[in-house]
């Protein structure tokens, strides 16, 4: 770890001008950055640790019945927050679902949505990785790839974002709210995290300096019909092999009128097709059609030595998760879900 | 007075005990190897090839020089003067061939090889400047991957080791033609990757320099003595000058039986620079050194129409490294466990540009059990027999494959209590299970089987001048409770209170100790306790007889009983001479009696000794989504005596977890293109965690066992291991009808 300048600061505002620069890293939780930092894989020359600022601790209510949430405020006290647990919980079932208790007390909201991916190459200073070192090689192409994407990945890099919050966000269709030296702006979450194409290193769509505020949810949050299905390694503490987020919405004769399905562990970023989701519009939730709908969000999915398993689990999973969305045992909050 | 009502004290062996060490353990005021911190500290970290295979041309290390705090770097241009005899560099436990020198010349042999320390005065400065070291290479083509060489395998190398790892018996009988005429066959292949042990405590040594080229080694390691014996051989130093203590080890699965290369460096970086030094790695580098080697297995069994086995063949091929032949009991066990009459067993190794892999609980007998266990149901479901009747049909009563008696053997009782604690009436055949809900439902069994192995080893007791009791060993303990038990013994032997017992231990420069391992260690260094406890008690009672007065007149040692630290004559239990009063006989001075205890090897070569077990489990697979959960398990274990009924239960719950961890958790994965493993991390490599573990039960079955040793303990460190990998295997093929060729069972398997 490399000496670096430490400062703490207590509003947005300065806090963007501090860590305006080359080398220069914004400190959240520190639960990624650290663990880069001793892997010798990131090496902030100054470190603006965001800590101080209380404005963005906290969970408040937006004026078109949506939600806000601070991006300093642990992925815990989110997930455990009683609107959240009340209006969205997909979400808190989602946060739950990643991490340990431990990790989850100190990543923040803003953190989460910037960890960097967990492919086994990147990791490894020593291996060749065109996201962290453009160029060089994709060693994961030929090498194991299990947890690697299946869609919208590039010659350039295979590699998928692997948090479990960003894909219930991009169910919900989450807002991010940022501030960087040329002021704020809101990013739709479908638009946030990017695919690799030619430029891997770029993970999101964050401009230079700018600092995510909150995440702000729309009023509407699937409370009643909804799931997150997460496939995995083991039963806790692993990433998502493949993991689905799905929401909902009835009329009055059982039809669906709103749709959302999130995919994650399988691309650079949380997997939506609207097209897919269009197709349950107008029909009464079952088998064969989310089966349709996966097959829609699917298309075009290729994989690897290791990870082609995961096209036709990923289609069992969205419609496994169609069932349990219908499911009332499985929306009470908290509910620990049947997987 | 009849004997009969002298007060006699609940034995110490057989009752539960906590570990004397556990709170200090629990409470973290246990010291590790990479806690001791001597005055004017030293930390060294290591740098790691980036390379599989080739030279060091060059190492840039201005960048690194320039980092405040820094104080040397070490390599194989700047290091003290070495061994050049590879017998310097062996070990205990080290197999034929030569051992890896660290820091020894230019060549790199494996990928991540230790090639270069930096010390500083704190651990962040010298990983830091290890970072900006610039090593230069000039690289040599390498091979890593076990399937594309089988062509290469060849039969290992022996030594040493052969004596605790027997080599495969010759085939017997006539495989080819029993499994020609067979009723039923079965023909399949077990694979599975390399495994790391990952104790929780990663791997350090704290040297402290006492001058005069002394060293005293806080070291990670499962054997002080052995530690002790290379470091000294390695780098020319006198025994004596080197005294390895080792009381705390935060886990050991075997890792910690050669010693590593961290204790070298240290130990030679103290000695460089006449400094305190210490080396610690981190979790990254505790995948640099040995591991399970990756195993491919093939079988071949057949049977008759009315279930009698009439044909194994094993065979198996192990990764092993270019310049040891690590070896492991894979295919020794089918002809132990069954007498079948047609035998054909091989293991070859497949050298390969990797490190020498080393043991991990349950070397071998995990992996080659596997495959038997496996294959048994496989063949079992041909023949449209129940798996614990086909066992049962086909029960060892004698080793067929040496034609030895077993020195005892209650596979049989593990067999019927497991079963019906489980309730395996209620199994149904593959597929029959009713669902719950998604997921179907399995049952499973299967055996277990491990050596019961004798060594010699030495304690010393001594009779404090207080009338306690204290026990000395170089032996030091991973967790598994040896401490507790060694003085359960010992309280027994002399019929003290299991307070008035003091144990010393974990000290190079107590008695000489075997590596803790090979579920050796109690009936091993136990029967070393009770050897020199009971020549202490001779000793004691040899000064009562001519104490004044002469009041146990002409009564010998067995007309009396030691108990509440008091010598008490049975003809007549008024007469009772305290130790105390010994000693004060012995002009205040305690007694001290040293002695080895050498088993008699003619004795046990005529026999078989194992430990056994057997292994029911359930598990319910998510039939659309090939998700696995073990619900519930219950291991018999029949190994002899049991010394400390909670310490063992324990021992058999981690064995369990470790077994469905080699079922369905952990791997290392190994890149073939770049020679080096990638998931080294506890996240991507995946132990257990709780949520993977079902309702576990023990069950320790009634065994009498005069041969193995003086207590009649077979050791519990592997047993409980083998069973359940198979048991798992199996249980998902009853639910399934998959047959689990390679491990672990993932996602995407079904």
């Amino acid at each position: 770890m490399n000496n670096f300048h430490y400062e703490r600061v207590t509003d947005v505002d300065t806090a963007v001008a501090a860590a305006t620069g080359a080398g220069n890293s914004y400190l959240g939780g520190g639960t990624n950055l650290i663990d880069l930092w001793k892997y010798d894989l990131a090496h902030p020359e100054k470190l603006v640790d965001l800590n101080g600022i209380d404005e963005l601790k906290e969970v408040t209510e937006l004026p078109d019945g949506g939600l806000r949430l601070g991006a300093l405020v642990t992925n815990n006290k989110t997930a455990y927050h009683p609107t959240v647990q009340e209006r969205y919980p997909l979400l808190s079932r989602t946060i739950l679902a990643g991490a340990t208790p431990q990790i989850r007390n100190a990543a923040t909201n803003g953190g989460n949505l910037l960890q960097r991916t967990r492919c086994y190459y990147f990791y490894d200073a020593a291996s060749p990785c065109n996201k962290r070192v453009p160029g060089s090689g994709c060693p994961a192409r030929e090498g194991h790839n299990r947890l690697h994407a299946i869609l919208g990945h590039s010659e350039a890099c295979i590699a998928t974002m692997p948090s479990d919050m960003c894909v219930a966000l991009a169910a919900l269709e989450a807002t991010v709210r940022v501030r960087g030296p040329q002021g704020e702006r809101h990013i739709p979450f479908a638009d946030f995290h990017r695919l690799p194409g030619e430029k891997p290193e770029l993970d999101n769509t964050l401009g230079e300096d700018e600092l995510i505020l909150s995440i702000d949810l729309p009023a509407r949050g699937f409370a009643d019909h909804h799931t997150y299905l997460k496939l995995r390694d083991r039963h806790s503490y692993a990433f998502a092999v493949v993991s689905v987020a799905l929401g909902y919405e009835l009329d009055g004769e059982g039809k669906i009128t709103t749709a959302r399905i999130a995919l994650g562990g399988v691309a650079h970023k949380p997997w939506r097709v609207p097209a897919a989701e269009e197709l349950l519009v107008g029909q009464a939730p079952s088998e064969d059609q989310f089966a349709r709908a996966a097959d829609a969000l699917l298309e075009g999915a290729s994989g690897f030595k290791h990870n082609t398993f995961k096209i036709d689990l990923a289609h069992r999973a969205i419609i496994r998760a169609g069932a349990m969305a219908h499911d009332p045992s499985c929306q009470r909050p908290g509910a620990k879900p049947s997987l | 007075m009849s004997q009969s009502t002298l007060p006699q004290p609940k034995p110490e062996i057989g009752r539960p005990r906590r570990r004397i060490v556990g709170e200090q353990k629990v409470t973290g005021t246990a010291t590790y190897a990479a806690e001791y911190a001597p005055e004017n500290l030293l930390h060294g970290y290591v740098v790691n090839a980036k390379i599989t295979k080739g030279r060091i041309t060059g190492i840039e290390e201005r960048a690194a020089r320039e980092v405040e705090g820094v104080v040397e770097i070490m390599h194989h241009l700047r290091r003290p003067k070495m061994g050049y005899f590879d017998m310097q560099y062996s070990d205990i436990d080290a197999p034929p061939g030569s051992p890896f020198r660290v820091f020894y010349d230019a060549n790199v042999q494996f990928n991540e090889q230790p090639i270069a320390l930096v010390l500083a005065d704190t651990f962040e400065a010298a990983r830091y400047a290890a970072s900006l070291i610039e090593v230069s290479y000039e690289e040599d083509p390498f091979d890593v991957d076990l399937h594309k060489n089988l062509d290469k395998a060849r039969k290992p190398k022996e030594g040493i080791d052969s004596i605790l790892k027997p080599m495969p018996p010759d085939d017997y009988g006539d495989f080819d033609r029993a499994f020609g005429e067979a009723a039923a066959t079965y023909e399949g292949e077990v694979y599975h990757r390399s495994q790391h042990h990952n104790p929780l405590e990663m791997h350090a040594t704290t040297t402290v320099y006492e001058g005069k080229g002394k060293v005293t080694v806080y070291d990670k390691t499962q054997g002080t003595t052995n530690s002790q014996m290379y470091v000294s051989s390695a780098l020319g130093l006198k025994m004596s000058d080197v005294r390895v203590i080792a009381p705390f080890v935060g886990g050991g699965f075997g890792s910690g039986l050669r010693p590593q290369y961290q204790v070298l460096l240290s130990v030679m970086a103290a000695l460089y620079l006449k400094r305190n030094v210490r080396v610690q790695l981190d979790r990254e580098q505790m995948y640099t050194f040995g591991h399970r080697p990756e195993t491919l297995q093939r079988v071949r069994f057949g049977a008759s129409a009315d279930g009698k086995l009439t044909a194994v063949s094993h065979e198996a091929y192990a990764e092993t490294s270019r310049f040891e032949d690590y070896h492991e009991t894979v295919v020794n066990h089918a002809g132990v466990l069954y007498p079948v009459e047609n035998v054909h067993l091989d293991y070859q190794l497949v050298p390969l540009d990797r490190f020498t892999p080393l043991d991990m609980r349950a070397p071998g007998g995990l992996t080659g059990v596997l495959a038997v266990e496996t294959a048994m149901d496989q063949l079992a479901d041909r023949l449209q027999m129940d798996p614990l009747e086909f066992r049962l049909k086909n029960y060892a009563e004698r080793d067929q494959s040496t034609g030895k008696p077993f020195s005892s053997k209650e596979l049989r009782a593990c067999y019927s209590q497991a079963a019906e604690r489980f309730g395996w009436d209620q199994r149904k055949p593959t597929g029959q299970h009713p669902r719950r809900g998604n997921r179907l439902v399995g049952h499973g069994m299967a055996s277990g089987i491990w050596d019961a192995i004798m060594l010699p080893a030495k304690a010393t007791a001594r009779l404090t001048t207080e009338g306690k009791l204290l026990i000395q060993c170089a032996l030091n303990d991973c967790g598994q409770g040896a401490y507790t038990v060694m003085s359960q013994i010992a309280a027994d032997e002399l019929g003290l209170p299991f307070e008035d017992v003091t144990f010393e231990y974990a000290d190079s420069k107590l008695d000489a100790s075997p590596v803790q391992g090979g579920s050796f260690t109690t009936g091993v260094v136990g029967s070393a306790v009770k050897a020199a406890c009971f020549a202490l008690k001779d000793k004691i009672f040899h000064l009562a007889q001519i104490l004044d007065g002469f009041p146990l007149g002409d009564a010998l040692l067995p007309d009396v009983t030691f108990t509440g630290g008091e010598i008490v004559l049975h003809a007549d239990p008024s007469v009772r001479i305290p130790f105390t009063e010994i000693i004060a006989f012995n002009k205040g001075k305690a007694l001290e009696v040293s002695k080895t205890n050498i088993p008699n090897p003619i004795k046990l070569k005529r026999y078989t000794r194992n430990s056994h077990a057997a292994s029911f489990v359930e598990v319910e697979v998510d039939a659309q989504l090939g998700v696995v959960y073990l619900t519930r398990a219950v291991t018999a274990v029949a190994a002899g005596r049991i010394m400390n009924t909670q310490t063992a239960r324990s021992q058999i719950l981690g064995g369990m977890v470790w077994g469905i961890s080699m079922a369905l958790r952990e791997e290392t994965l190994l890149d073939h293109n770049m020679g080096k493993f990638m998931n080294t991390n506890l996240a991507e490599y995946h132990v257990p965690v709780h949520a993977d573990i079902g309702e576990l039960d023990v069950i320790f079955v009634e065994e009498k066992d005069d041969i193995v040793n003086e207590l009649g303990v077979k050791g519990l460190g592997e047993i409980g291991t083998i069973s359940m990998a198979p048991a798992i295997a199996n249980a998902i093929f009853n639910a399934t009808g998959k047959v689990v060729t390679q491990f672990p069972f993932k996602l995407g398997d079904l």
